[in-house]
């Protein structure tokens, strides 16, 4: 049964080391009752075939690696591998839906640590990973391109706002903002828009030139180590340049990995971050709750809008009321989706789906077949969305589903529709 | 024989039952100690009570919301299920006899159309076991034995009330088959009657208190 191209022993190690009581608890009580399907946006999908239900997919995954005390060959381990990362992004919905409160979710992560192990992550993340152990971001970019990146963007910017900066490793900064480095690398337009609205509310922030990327697709790709260390490059250069807290841009993951998951990765007492940590939602909605940013009435969107609750920001993140105060704020004809806030459905490219490769896209966009129809239930034309994975997403849903919607991060609208101050404007530093 | 299964067997079994939970819960308890820091990191009793609350009562989630039959029948399977034995006339007067216990009662009419919906939702369960995919799927031959040992004592008890067959082994093998289920608990699925508590409270601390979610 030995197989040469699997680490039998690692992996039963491994498996004893996550085995506490919570799993002991889990396996052992969970009734069968089916009660977890109808949560499953994969389950819905798919027409209600039952091998995409929860249960099932964690029976056949870690319930199966625990069964046969690890000792699987690799064939197993790919098939498994299948199921972990090709039909769960991890969203957690079942948790909520589970008499018991049994967190799937977190049993299918640590199943995606076993097939890491042995090389079975999805290509796509295996080489941010790469990237992430070579120059500490998942694209791979290197220090001189990030800021340059920067610098063009505070030029661009400085037409609208005369005297606006990206300030680079500022020290004693009051906050340290990180990024998405999907940003730098596809959407530059993200750090000039966020730029923006910190200059107007007269943030005192920072970039870091190490440790911008708050992302963490490690942790979805279940290498232990990698997650570990992209989190730590990020609490290193806050503390560091010695700021009162980190920024996070507007993405799901990344904000769940460093405000939650992090410091249990790191061993940080009591489970919290070593500097605070704050997502741009909340931060966003306390420049407007505090007037530091105001809305311009006559600028707010008249058209339908709806909020795509992500799952890492609402779910998992408790986001969800500051996000509706934010667009309340900026829109006039807001449209609930339903089900929304903690019950809302992932939006299908979750958990690493987004970056996973071209193997897996018609997959993700089957899966996405819920959100669209969830999104095109609203008759809204804008989507705002707090997270780049769903971001991609519900753009690539767009098209296949013929949709309609613009997606839009809120930083986009807020720096369209913040009232510059006559102080900042171009013609008053003139004169 | 009645002697005996109402004597020493009845004590093992009650024995079982106590000391097995308290092992189980206390040794679960331990393990969480030592390897679930993010148990007790974010435990929190507001966020337990009412993560346990609104999945208590019918209805209470959105969960339950959306499944309307099943709520009422899981709740009705339930309820008989805790409540019959214990309410009911005879095991009192039997305890009364033994050792000189007594609470209220619910009368004897009572007792059987509880007896009767109890039987009645154990086979809907069995059914829903057999006709939904989605349950039949996950479903083992063990699931079935469980549905067994948690009706067997109330199918047994209304054939003894009734004085069906013969009453004497009917009595017999109804005690026994009590004395089954409260020794199966500590050991099996079962012992989600206790352990429900602790898993609630964890998921909605971790959602709850951690995280600012409902988990209902």
């Amino acid at each position: 049964m030995d197989d040469v191209d699997v680490d039998t022993e690692f992996i039963k190690e491994t498996l004893k080391a996550l085995k506490g009581a919570r799993f002991k608890a889990w396996l052992q009580i969970c009734a069968h009752c089916g009660l977890c399907a109808d949560s499953c946006l994969f389950y819905l999908a798919h027409d209600k075939d039952p091998k995409y239900m929860p249960s099932y997919k964690v029976a056949k995954t870690l319930g199966k690696l625990y069964k046969r005390k690890g000792k699987v060959d690799r064939g197993t381990l790919e098939e498994m591998a299948e199921i972990l990362y090709g039909n769960c992004t991890l969203c957690r919905r079942c948790a909520m839906y589970c008499p018991f409160g049994i967190d799937i979710a977190i049993m299918m992560s640590a199943a995606r640590i076993i097939c890491c192990s042995q090389g079975l992550a999805p290509d796509g993340l295996k080489a941010t990973i790469e990237n992430v152990i070579k120059t500490g971001n998942q694209m791979g970019m290197s220090t001189e391109d990030f800021i340059e990146t920067c610098e063009w963007m505070a030029e661009e910017t400085e037409e609208d706002l005369p005297g606006l900066q990206i300030p680079i490793d500022k020290d004693g900064a009051e906050m340290m903002y990180t990024v998405n480095a999907r940003e730098p690398q596809f959407y530059p337009q993200d750090i000039a828009e966020a730029a923006m609205i910190f200059h107007v509310a007269g943030e005192d922030w920072t970039l870091p030139s190490v440790g911008w990327d708050c992302t963490n697709l490690a942790m979805f790709a279940g290498d232990t180590k990698t997650m570990a260390k992209q989190v730590k490059l990020v609490y290193d250069a806050a503390e560091r340049l010695g700021v009162k807290k980190i920024g996070i841009t507007e993405c799901g993951h990344a904000y769940r990995a460093c405000r939650f998951e992090g410091p249990y990765w790191l061993g940080f007492p009591g489970g919290e971050p070593p500097v605070p940590v704050v997502h741009s939602v909340e931060l966003f909605a306390r420049y407007v709750r505090e007037g530091r940013i105001k809305i311009d009435p006559a600028k707010r969107v008249t058209e339908p809008v709806t909020y795509q609750d992500p799952c890492n920001i609402s779910r998992s993140g408790g986001l969800a009321e500051e996000a509706r105060y934010l667009v309340n704020a900026l829109c006039t004809d807001f449209r609930e989706m339903e089900p929304n806030r903690e019950h809302n459905h992932c939006c299908g490219g979750g958990g690493g789906y987004m970056p996973m490769g071209p193997r897996f896209k018609k997959r993700r966009l089957e899966s996405g077949r819920i959100k669209a129809e969830q999104i095109r239930e609203t008759g809204a034309k804008i989507v705002i969305v707090p997270c780049h994975n769903c971001f991609d997403q519900i753009r690539d849903l767009d098209k296949e589903y013929d949709l309609g919607v613009k997606v839009v991060h809120f930083k986009t609208l807020i720096s369209q529709m913040m009232i510059i101050p006559d102080d900042m404007k171009p013609n008053q530093q003139a004169s | 024989m009645y002697d005996l299964v109402t004597g020493p067997f009845a004590w093992v079994a009650f024995g079982t039952f106590v000391i097995g939970m308290i092992v189980k819960l206390v040794s679960l308890i331990i393990l969480a100690r030592k390897k679930d820091k993010v148990v007790f990191d974010h435990l929190d009793l507001g966020w337990s009570i009412r993560s346990i609350f609104y999945w208590l009562i019918p209805f209470g989630s959105r969960g339950m919301r959306q499944k309307p039959v099943f709520t009422i029948i899981s709740f009705a399977f339930h309820v008989c299920l805790l409540t019959t034995p214990i309410f009911l006339l005879s095991h009192n007067i039997l305890w009364d006899e033994k050792w000189h216990i007594t609470w209220w009662t619910v009368s004897e009419r009572t007792a059987d159309y509880m007896t009767l919906i109890l039987i009645g939702s154990a086979i809907f369960l069995v059914i829903r076991r057999i006709v939904s995919p989605e349950v039949r799927i996950v479903t083992t031959a063990y699931d079935y034995i469980l549905i067994a040992i948690a009706t067997a004592p109330f199918i047994t008890g209304y054939l003894a009330y009734h004085q069906w067959f013969d009453y004497k082994t009917i009595l017999i093998i109804h005690i026994i088959s009590g004395e089954v289920m409260l020794i199966a608990i500590p050991f099996t699925k079962l012992s989600h009657m206790v352990i429900f508590f602790l898993s609630r409270s964890h998921i909605g601390s971790e959602f709850g208190q951690r995280r600012g979610s409902k988990t209902w």
